[in-house]
């Protein structure tokens, strides 16, 4: 009780102190900024590329009704979907090295980005799937087109038409979601964001100036998605 | 002219004479609903025989028992030399499982009264497909064939057409030279023209007229056309719930009627 006077004091001293946006400061820290941006693009790729991988893995195995591993991969996808992210994280870089498993972590925060993302990757796939007609499947089967073909040539491209724009929302919301790789020592676009505060002790330039590279990335990206879900779904 | 594109039915190497499809004892339940009721139905190489009968009668379910795409709930399906659900061990009839239906269904082919041609491909990439993956006939030769099926249909055309861009009596037809792409020797047209505007009924009949005069593939055909059923059926099988009522040549069955259910339904249809 007796401190609360004290530290309310302190805040309004520090609203009494102008902040002044300074513009050389803000391009000062832009290289640092854009050093961390390599590791965002970088992680966004490969988590990208890792999640539609697994995601599709799962899909298959889970609609294929194999005995046993259809089932474990329906809880798994579920304590994926269920838990957050951020404890994903935690337990890939701190809990699973001292059991011998360590990664650098970058290449940590790539595979935990991956795992998260490929459960949901997995819906967008199952949906994807479950949409194709029954009659591709009859009609497959009719022509006597082998397993791998009827799924290869008949039904996954038929449910990527329904994926592919989700998925292109999906790698945008990697893209700012791997924000969170900070947290484990990555240094992308906030981690470097938090190295120039933390030095110069001003925040307001370098965060800002990290959500404008995000939003200069992810709002044209956005646009180009909705282009490319209105060409696809006009066949 | 379409002969020369279909093996004859090998009639001498079958084990049972001249016999290409013989169901015995067929039973299909769904849950407590029986659709197929201890139903029995032979049919020979290159018969043509037209299956008629009111709708829920079990037509289209048998067609989708003889290609395969139901497992019976009870009786056997023997084509071409081989069960579809069950293999032949020590002199007795074991069931078996996809592998052995994957086999048995070569000689069968079937047009579905939607179509369900691939959406993602052109009408050539529709006919080439399972020539290229089932045949395993190289892109070029596949091709050839493909474009060759497709001008028997009339469509020459329209090789590059996906099935969005044509009419549905022009899809049918690309569905009809799928299906002979792989020469079947029993193919199976389950109420192909259901699903056309009447302009385009025609179009598509005629296709199938050509193919029952001109070769000797073997033919189920579920109709509600009568008068086309009349002119290419060798036999013409009347179903109701899930049994067959009535059978014989088309212009006994047709014409002179013998069991009152035939005789309704004919009425019925004529009167519509």
């Amino acid at each position: 009780m007796g401190r609360r006077p004290s530290g309310a004091a302190a805040i309004t001293i520090a609203n009494e102190m102008t902040f002044q946006w300074d513009w050389g400061f803000a391009f000062q820290a832009l290289p640092s900024l854009l050093r961390g941006l390599v590791f965002t693009l970088e992680a966004t790729f490969f988590g990208s590329l890792l999640a539609f991988t697994l995601g599709l893995v799962w899909a298959v195995v889970r609609l294929a009704e194999v005995p046993v591993a259809s089932q474990v991969i329906r809880l798994w996808v579920e304590f994926l979907r269920g838990t957050p992210l951020l404890i994903q994280l935690y337990f890939l870089f701190f809990i699973f090295p001292s059991y011998g498993v360590t990664l650098p972590a970058l290449e940590t925060g790539i595979l935990g980005l991956g795992i998260y993302f490929s459960a949901y990757a997995s819906e967008v796939y199952r949906a994807g799937i479950e949409g194709v007609p029954r009659g591709q499947w009859e009609a497959a089967l009719a022509l006597g087109l082998p397993l791998r073909r009827m799924w290869g040539r008949i039904v996954l491209p038929q449910a990527m038409r329904f994926a592919v724009p989700v998925f292109g929302n999906y790698v945008i919301g990697m893209f700012k979601e791997s924000a969170i790789l900070s947290t484990i020592s990555v240094l992308e676009l906030i981690g470097q964001a938090n190295i120039v505060s933390a030095e110069t002790a001003r925040y307001v330039e370098p965060l800002t100036m990290a959500a404008l590279i995000f939003l200069v990335i992810s709002y044209p990206a956005a646009r180009l998605v909705r282009l490319l879900e209105a060409r696809l779904s006009a066949g | 002219m379409l002969d020369s594109d279909v093996q004859p039915p090998d009639v001498t190497r079958s084990s049972t004479g001249s016999t290409l499809l013989r169901m015995r004892d067929l039973t299909m339940r769904y849950g407590s609903r029986t659709v197929i009721d201890s139903l029995s139905l032979d049919v020979k190489p290159a018969e043509k025989l037209a299956i008629i009968g009111p709708s829920g009668s079990g037509k289209t379910t048998i067609l989708r028992l003889a290609m395969g795409l139901e497992r019976p709930s009870a009786g056997t399906i023997w084509i071409d030399g081989q069960y579809l659900w069950h293999v032949e061990r020590n002199g007795a009839t074991i069931p078996a499982g996809d592998s052995q239906a994957r086999r048995a269904r070569r000689a069968v082919g079937m047009v579905f009264q939607q179509f369900n041609l691939f959406p993602h491909m052109t009408a050539l990439q529709n006919v080439a497909e399972p020539l290229v993956h089932v045949l395993h006939m190289s892109r070029k030769d596949a091709r050839e064939r493909a474009v060759d099926l497709l001008s028997r249909v009339g469509l020459s055309t329209h090789l590059d057409h996906r099935p969005a861009q044509m009419s549905g009596g022009q899809q049918q037809r690309v569905a009809i030279a799928r299906s002979l792409a792989l020469r079947p020797k029993l193919m199976l047209f389950d109420e192909v023209t259901s699903a056309l505007d009447p302009e385009l009924v025609g179009e598509v009949l005629r296709v199938i007229r050509d193919l029952a005069h001109t070769t000797s593939m073997a033919m189920m055909i579920v109709t509600h056309e009568i008068t086309f059923a009349g002119d290419i059926a060798d036999r013409v099988v009347v179903f109701d719930h899930g049994r067959i009522v009535e059978e014989g040549a088309p212009e006994v069955v047709l014409r002179r009627p013998q069991s009152p259910r035939t005789q309704q339904f004919l009425k019925a249809i004529l009167e519509r």
